[in-house]
């Protein structure tokens, strides 16, 4: 049997169950079900100073239904439930389940199943290249090659890698399948593989510096080269030694792309339908306005061939679509599922995202902060003097008021050099004032997450460390 | 077990596991050579509810079953599940977590039952309470915190209940069950005043039914959540730079959690990658610390009576009066320090390899009146709630932030403080430790640990704390 062949028989089987799930649940009196069925297979294996330490492989299925009741105008009675037991004794438990919480459950006026005219058909589903049969075959020995091979390159760069926390390399492949008693059949399919190498340095007084680096991609071809990985591991995880504390001051911030990465992973969750209409966020009310400087433009783009957040139709069936949710410093559009859509008298922007057990919210795709024209050297030659933020550490952000303070690590900036490695700092401001401040954009983006951000600046913030 | 749900592989279940099935999986676990085996069956049910804008927006409830087989040769782990109970895809589990292991090895030993302390007895679990009850407590929570105050613009209550039925199985001849309960309880709202949000929150649980609001009820909450939004209305920059820190008694566990807790798991102890690597008997803290790893608390929500690996936690001595003493093990690094197992050996689920880990970290009271401890404090800052933490293991730096602080002027508490970061290393901050109260307090069941991706439920406990200077992240000067 041809690959295509197989994979047509996967999709229609997990459509068959849906249609089971579906049928179950409107029989015991559901006006609306939705079902996903999420089948998939990982293999992962860790390596450390040369041994295999950790191989994992195995197989899962999972089912997962949204229900809703019709309470005459008063609105609909939601509830959800998912269940890892596939068969027909699962069904009907998963379906009366989710039956049984509706009825518990009180109206809503604003829930509801998405407009059976907004929902898409397969033959509109883009194809976008997310599945790999090269990475679906790597067996447990490539799997351990990769990762040796990875972590040999580290600790052969330097005679100071001594110690490693191990590498692992991991590949996932699944199938996923939305059925709604609105007519909509969705399947799409993916896989996902990626090496990490973690050495381990001492230092000085007993302390150790601890770095890594990674690659990550849909693709097999797309992988950065195993010995890339570890060298660069290596030359990370060196650059911290003799890591120190700098003086309490206000300066410039310069966040490399994994640091950015996570504040504009702040930022999705201030505008994500959800956290606007619990007036949770501090965006509320600021579609239209400045919410970061004129160089930030942020899309959401679902499309993406072989993007690692990509989807043809998004969690409730809608067709995706490219978002602009900030152009030039301006706040386009929230993310918005068609519940979070009707609270804020929006339409959805086609951003639910419907997990394994059933329940349904906005969430980004590929949520990508558009790389400027300046190399990321160009920006740090162009700092006087601040910090290089590379790691922050913990959750000091409040939603709410946009208040954040973090820990951080990187380098001291003097003259546009690196000087000396910092840690044990924090820094400190409001993420609006922060993307606000924002003075340089990078150009060196590399689409290895779905939130992903090039190297950026922030003209000043509050650094706490000594003193 | 629940009277609507019951573990597949248990006595009365679906499909039964006893000590002839599980002998003859071990076999094949261990059939291509490999040292140690066991077998993790675990049943999972789950609920949750939310209650926002006056009515139950959302209700849901998972089930989960499955086996994760593991497979032990040397240092190497091979591990494998499956989620159904049929005996061809438990030997195939078993046969893929073999093939860590090529030659030599160990036979299975006949398995014996071994019995269990009894931590967390329930009179009735919540899955068999109607769920008309569980909403009315939500409801309660909401029109408490309405009634409150007018500037309470939004209420969201939550309850989350869990019961985990697990079977162990090891190639050494253990075979045991546990049932844990859960319920975690939470509220969050929203005050509003010109112009200016700010939120509050509280929340706890255990492993225990709905008694738990017998002792702390939804009106207690929403009293709490409600005082801390109000208060916040009226919060400031907080500072920036080193000073002197007073931590309230009960949640600020997390420094420990955080401080030394994960530093003292003996995995990264094992591969020599944690900054308490090799100083056992050594000064690590100031000699008012004596930090304790207690499984055995009734009802907490670290507390467990059998590890994932089938091995009973005690109450273990981590650091004594400052002296470190020794680490949280499982059974790989116990084997590794030639140390008894400590019953540390947690993991997520069946999809999960266990790992050491903590259960309730506690760091033990000390002589100090808590009002001369904020008294004895010229300038510094007082944190009485937490968002959470993290630390670096290597090197021990660690985070976490504060959602409640006030600021501690010439010994007196004065303004309350905007949500700020404090960061310190672990080793210099615990020597920092000069003062302890006498107030020992155990966090409400509000906290979850993460590992490498995997999550438990943890306990933390201590009494009010100074420590004479830590960083505190604020934005003035």
């Amino acid at each position: 049997m041809s690959a295509a062949n197989e994979d047509q028989d996967r999709r229609a089987s997990l459509f068959a169950l849906g249609d089971r799930i579906v049928k179950k649940a409107i029989s015991l009196g559901a006006d609306v079900a939705e079902a996903v069925i999420s089948e998939g297979s990982h293999l992962s294996a860790k390596v450390r100073l040369g041994q295999p330490e950790l191989v994992e492989e195995a197989g899962s299925r999972s089912i997962g239904v949204r229900v809703m009741i019709q309470d005459g105008d008063q609105g609909y009675r939601v509830a959800v439930s998912y269940s890892s037991d596939t068969s027909e004794a699962g069904i009907q438990r998963l379906a009366e389940d989710a039956v049984e919480l509706a009825r518990l459950s009180e109206p809503d006026a604003f829930a509801g199943p998405p407009d059976p005219a907004f929902l898409s058909k397969e033959s509109e589903h883009a194809e976008l290249d997310l599945f790999d049969p090269k990475i679906d075959a790597i067996d447990g020995a490539a799997a351990l090659r990769h990762a040796t091979n990875g972590e040999a390159a580290a600790l052969a760069a330097d005679p100071r890698v001594t110690n490693s926390e191990g590498a692992t390399f991991s590949r996932a492949s699944g199938g996923k399948a939305i059925v709604t008693s609105g007519g909509f059949h969705g399947y799409s399919r993916g896989t996902y593989a990626s090496l990490t190498v973690s050495p381990v340095v001492d230092d000085e007084g007993g302390k150790k510096r601890s770095g890594y680096h990674w690659t990550a991609k849909r693709h097999y071809a797309g992988l950065l080269p195993d010995e890339v990985v570890g060298k660069e591991a290596a030359r990370r995880t060196l650059a911290k030694l003799g890591a120190r504390k700098v003086e309490t001051q206000e300066c410039a911030i310069v966040f490399d792309p994994d640091a950015a990465r996570s504040l504009l992973g702040l930022l999705a969750g201030s505008i994500s339908g959800g956290a606007i209409w619990r007036k949770s966020s501090y965006l509320i009310d600021r579609l239209g306005t400045e919410v970061a400087s004129s160089l930030i433009t942020i899309v959401d783009d679902p499309l993406l061939p072989q993007g690692p957040g990509s989807r043809a139709f998004d969690g409730e069936g809608l067709l995706s679509r490219r978002n602009v949710i900030v152009e030039n410093g301006k706040l386009l559009s929230y993310l918005l599922d068609t519940y979070s859509g009707k609270k804020l008298g929006l339409p959805s922007t086609a951003s639910a995202s419907r997990g394994g057990s059933g329940g349904v919210g906005p969430s980004t795709s590929n949520f990508v902060l558009q790389p400027g024209t300046t190399s990321a050297e160009e920006i740090l030659a162009s700092t006087p003097r601040g910090l290089y933020v590379t790691d922050m550490m913990g959750f000091g952000f409040n939603g709410v008021t946009g208040d954040f303070s973090r820990g951080a690590s990187g380098f001291w900036i003097e003259d546009g050099k690196k000087t000396f490695p910092v840690s044990e700092v924090t820094i400190s401001s409001n993420l609006d004032a922060m993307l606000k401040g924002i003075d340089r954009v990078g150009s060196d983006l590399d689409l290895r997450s779905s939130i992903a951000s090039p190297t950026i600046r922030i003209a000043a913030m509050t650094l706490a460390g000594s003193g | 077990m629940t009277h609507r749900y019951t573990a597949p592989f248990s006595k009365g279940g679906s499909s039964p596991i006893d000590a002839q099935i599980a002998e003859r999986l071990l076999s094949v676990a261990l059939s291509r050579g490999g040292d140690y085996a066991d077998l993790f069956f675990e049943y999972e049910v789950s609920g949750s509810y939310g209650y926002e804008e006056g009515i139950l927006k959302s209700a849901g409830r998972g089930v989960s079953l499955g086996l994760g087989v593991r497979v032990r040769k040397g240092e190497a782990t091979g591990y494998a599940y499956c989620e159904d109970l049929a005996i061809e895809a438990m030997e195939h589990a078993a046969k893929i977590a073999a093939q860590i292991a090529s030659e030599g090895g160990k036979k299975p030993v006949g398995l014996q039952s071994i019995s269990t302390p009894s931590r967390y007895p329930v009179k009735e679990l919540s899955f068999d309470v109607d769920g008309a009850a569980k909403r009315e407590l939500l409801r309660r929570a909401d029109l408490a915190a309405r009634a409150i105050d007018p500037r309470i613009t939004r209420v969201e209550a939550s309850l989350a209940e869990q019961i985990r039925e697990i079977l162990i199985a090891t190639s050494d001849g253990k075979i045991v069950t546990d049932s844990q309960p859960l319920i975690r309880f939470g509220l969050r709202v929203i005050a509003e005043d010109k112009g200016q949000r700010r939120a509050g929150s509280s929340g706890g649980g255990g492993r225990m039914g709905l008694s738990y609001f017998d002792g702390k009820s939804p009106e207690w909450h929403a009293g709490e959540a409600v005082r801390q939004a109000l208060t916040m209305l009226d919060a400031r920059e907080a500072p920036a730079g080193e000073m002197e820190v007073v931590l309230a008694p009960g949640d600020s566990g997390i420094l420990l959690h955080e401080a030394v807790g994960h530093g003292l798991e003996a995995d990264f102890n094992r591969k020599k990658t944690s900054n308490y690597t090799d100083q056992v008997g050594q000064r690590v803290a100031s000699d008012l610390c004596t930090v304790v790893d207690d499984a055995t608390i009734a009802h907490s929500r670290g507390s467990i009576d059998v590890d994932d690996e089938g091995n009973v936690p005690e109450k273990a001595v981590l650091i004594e009066k400052g002296i470190l003493r020794g680490y949280m093990q499982d059974r790989q690094s116990s084997e590794h320090f030639h140390v008894p197992f400590s019953g540390n050996g947690r993991r997520e689920s069946f999809k999960s390899h266990p790992m050491p880990r903590m259960t309730n970290t506690l760091l033990l009271a000390g002589e100090s009146d808590p009002a001369e401890i904020v008294k004895s404090v010229k300038k510094g800052i007082f944190a009485k709630k937490f968002g959470g933490g993290q630390v670096d293991i290597s090197n021990g730096d660690f985070v976490f932030s504060l959602t409640e602080s006030y600021l501690i002027e010439d010994g007196v508490i004065t303004a309350p403080l905007k949500d700020v970061n404090l960061i310190g290393n672990g080793p210099d901050v615990m020597r920092k430790v000069t003062m302890l109260g006498n107030d020992m307090e155990l966090s409400d069941g509000i906290w979850t640990c993460g590992k490498d991706g995997q999550s438990v439920p943890v306990g933390v406990a201590c009494p009010t704390i100074k420590i004479s200077a830590i960083t505190v992240g604020g934005t003035q000067r």
